[in-house]
């Protein structure tokens, strides 16, 4: 089971309302490797993981994940507090606000509501952890596009630490896939 | 409303946790590593005197922590409200 405690992983501020930046933001709330993704793939996964550290792993990352979409979603709170109608119609959110106000909802920039088919478990353990390598340097890759579509210094100092790390994930699952190959390698039985 | 010393007391809390969880998501892959355990045990042992602390001064970070009458936990502002 889980428990939720009241903090963030990272304190993320923002300078100003930026309602075009709230909308790029999306993509890592709803899109295809945004932070949601990541974290039902991994927990997902994890049940068919042959060994313990890959288990562990596979929980962990994929916990932490859930931490990092509450991130993102606080950058989005914060970037559109206060916004009017109008002004969301004018940054390209009219369509969201139509359907939503201004609540959070799971879909990417251009609006495309979540779906678990940006997900996969194969239930072999050599796939699953090489969709998972491709998925942090995605999310890595998404995290640079973004930074470079903002100068807010709070912005930016939070999707730095996002990115580094999906590289520090990508480390760890990189460790998780040799050491499930040289489990896998061995002989069943030793006699 | 909050002060700045709740605020301060939260990011100081943050930040050790996190390095609680970096040194276990190692440790997940290298679980015979015993500097980074005894690493990991330290700032564990820090992050839970950190958070008795911070509860004792301004309510539950967590449901399961003692609360004082009345329940204290949906008091404290939630962590997308806060300026950091």
């Amino acid at each position: 089971m889980w428990y939720y405690v009241k903090k963030l992983q990272y304190p993320a501020n923002v300078a100003r309302t930026d309602l075009g930046m709230a909308k790029f933001l999306f993509a890592q709330y709803g899109g295809p490797d945004s932070e949601l993704s990541a974290s039902i793939r991994y927990l997902t996964q994890r049940y068919t993981m042959p060994i313990p550290q890959a288990k562990a792993l596979l929980t962990d990352i994929g916990t932490e994940e859930l931490a990092h979409w509450e991130i993102i979603g606080t950058l989005i709170y914060k970037l559109t507090d206060g916004a009017t109608p109008e002004q969301m119609r004018r940054a390209g959110l009219g369509d969201h606000f139509a359907q939503h106000d201004n609540a959070l909802y799971p879909h990417d920039a251009a609006g495309v509501p979540w779906t678990a088919a940006y997900i996969q478990a194969t239930g072999d353990p050599i796939a699953d952890l090489h969709e998972n390598l491709a998925a942090e340097q995605k999310a890595r890759a998404t995290y640079e596009h973004l930074i470079s579509l903002t100068d807010d210094p709070g912005v930016i100092a939070t999707l730095a630490f996002l990115r580094e790390r999906e590289i520090v994930h990508f480390q760890r699952f990189g460790e998780a896939l040799m050491l499930v190959k040289e489990y896998m390698d061995k002989p069943k039985h030793v006699f | 409303m909050y002060s700045k010393d709740m605020v301060d007391l939260l990011k100081e809390i943050m930040a050790v946790d996190f390095v609680v969880y970096e040194l276990a998501l190692f440790l997940d892959t290298h679980p015979n590593d015993r500097r980074a355990l005894e690493d990991h045990n330290n700032f564990a042992m820090k992050s839970r005197q950190l958070r008795e602390m911070f509860e004792r001064k301004y309510g539950p970070l967590i449901l399961d922590s003692v609360s004082e009458f009345p329940y204290q936990y949906i008091n404290n502002p939630w962590p997308w409200e806060i300026r950091y």
